[in-house]
């Protein structure tokens, strides 16, 4: 099934934050040791996506959830909360 | 920030806000930091809350206006096969009367919010937009306060509680609580779906006011193991599906999309038709259990609600261990602070009233509940396609006996999984809750 993750991210609110709360520490890691990248998968934010040689973080859709920190096969992902006050803030809860 | 607490708690969840509360009616000074920009920002639950825990942190919550989506008065189990599935549910009068608000539901945005609020009103004081990035320490390894992202923004106290739920990077950070592992950990996400108040009403066979809870299991996590829910809000739904995040790992199964099949299940279906999609979360559940749990105290901190890894993954209950924790958390404080010893002994309290409490009593009860889910995928896949396609077997009426439809459905069933291994299966999942 194709779902588009953007229409539900469209449906929250976010401030974001100028400086990034995710970061790879090291690019060549994601792409020459680790086969299965299931953060390409199990992110509900789809915020981690795969270009030519490199996985890029699109850290402003991010939900906060922390899977990536704990699910990184290769624990490769650095992950702090955003600033006070910045990234997602819901609606309903 | 130069001004002195006595104590300083992380996150102003329903851990955080029962223990400000508690410590402010006995007139101590207490600071509360909150990351997001108000109470409940950054916070998701199924959403059903707990009349008898609320109550004793605020016996009159009704009457001071406590945001109530609905009062539970109905709850279903349903056990799903990709096409159809059973349903189990069960509704008391005594819901609706004497036992009302045993289990309500509520939106954590605003709840989250008016429990601060009250929180305050006795007396605490409470910081949002504030993330505490470490604890500070003296030389002894003694916690002595907490350092924010705020300029000086180092504020000691007496006692930390931190209570920062269960993504706790702080923990994580601080080595207070290691990391889960991913199979400790479900992720879920989340939709709020829009419908019109007597739609639900009538959707749901409810009264106003009156509400339904679905827990869901079955093929709907494809073999994964998982669960999904549908609770009714006063003019929304709230449907959630998740699964054991290291599951989720190896499969490549997009939460989203998982998400979006249930919507399509034709049992969930005609229940959400036409309804707006408001708002889309995600969040962990703690379902390592009582194995899981970290040491809940130490020198000058203490740990409650889902940082500690408190949750009952059965009866989907968190919120209120949360806030039995932080109820019991804040005696141990006062206690300590009145006797002068905030260290790993003075606090030592708290270790065992917990113990004494229905939460590490339930918790410890289905300690076993989370291995049995992980190690018998069959409840996600082959049970229930068998146990639909014997009922469908049944009710089909072509002209073939009864007696050689339960000979086929049998032979179905000892293909499918071998009888010792059923077996086995029922008396794990009997002793893992009993």
């Amino acid at each position: 099934m194709k779902v588009k993750v953007e229409d539900k991210l469209f449906l929250d609110r976010f401030r974001v934050d100028e400086e990034a709360h995710i970061r790879i520490i090291d690019n060549d890691v994601c792409i020459k040791n680790c086969l299965d990248q299931p953060c390409l998968y199990f992110c509900p934010a789809n915020v981690y996506k795969l270009e030519k040689d490199r996985i890029t973080v699109a850290y402003e859709g991010c939900l906060e959830c922390g899977s990536c920190r704990i699910g990184c096969p290769r624990l490769n992902i650095e992950w702090r909360f955003p600033t006070g006050g910045y990234g997602i803030a819901h609606k309903f809860g | 920030m130069r001004e002195e607490f006595e104590v300083a708690i992380v996150g102003a969840g329903p851990a955080g806000i029962s223990a400000a509360l508690a410590l402010a009616e006995k007139g101590i000074k207490v600071i509360v930091f909150e990351r997001g920009e108000f109470p409940g920002a950054k916070n998701v639950s199924g959403g059903v809350l707990y009349g008898h825990d609320l109550g004793e942190s605020v016996p009159d919550f009704i009457k001071r206006e406590c945001p109530v989506e609905r009062n539970i008065v109905e709850s279903r189990i349903w056990y799903l096969s990709s096409d159809g599935g059973f349903n189990v549910s069960f509704r008391d009068r005594a819901f609706e009367e004497g036992l009302s608000f045993n289990a309500f539901t509520v939106g954590r945005a605003r709840f989250d919010r008016w429990f601060a609020g009250i929180a305050e009103e006795k007396g605490a004081l409470v910081v949002c937009g504030t993330t505490v990035t470490d604890l500070l320490r003296d030389g002894g390894g003694r916690v002595t306060g907490v350092r924010t992202d705020r300029a000086e923004g180092d504020v000691t106290a007496r006692v930390v509680l931190i209570a920062d739920g269960i993504n706790s990077a702080l923990a994580a950070k601080t080595g207070f609580r290691p990391e889960p592992k991913p199979s400790d950990v479900a992720l879920a996400v989340k939709e709020v779906i829009e419908l019109p108040e007597e739609v639900i009403n009538e959707r749901f066979n409810v009264e106003a006011g009156h509400g339904v809870t679905i827990e869901v299991l079955g093929e709907i996590t494809k073999g994964m193991d998982g669960v999904a829910v549908i609770y009714t809000n006063k003019n929304s739904l709230s449907l959630c599906i998740g699964a054991n995040l290291f599951d989720l790992m190896n499969n490549t199964v997009r939460p989203y999309e998982l998400l979006e099949e249930f919507k399509g299940h034709p049992m969930v279906a005609p229940l959400i038709k036409s309804g707006r999609p408001r708002e889309y979360m995600a969040h962990w559940l703690a379902e390592g259990g009582y194995d899981t749990i970290p040491h809940l105290h130490g020198d000058g901190y203490l740990i409650a609600g889902e940082s500690g890894m408190l949750f009952n993954a059965l009866h989907r209950e968190g919120s209120n261990m949360a806030m039995a924790s932080g109820r019991l958390a804040a005696l141990t404080i006062a206690g300590a602070l009145a006797s002068g010893d905030t260290g790993r002994e003075g606090l030592a309290g708290y270790a065992a009233a917990l113990q004494g409490s229905y939460v590490m009593k339930d918790l410890k009860k289905y300690r076993r509940f989370n291995r049995f889910l992980l190690n018998h995928k069959e409840l996600f896949s082959t049970l229930p396609r068998l146990g639909a396609s014997a009922a469908r077997e049944m009710l089909t009426v072509d002209g073939v006996s009864k007696k050689e439809k339960q000979t086929s459905i049998r032979r179905k069933i000892q293909g499918a999984i071998p009888l010792a291994r059923l077996a086995r299966l029922l008396w794990a999942g009997a002793r893992s809750i009993g």
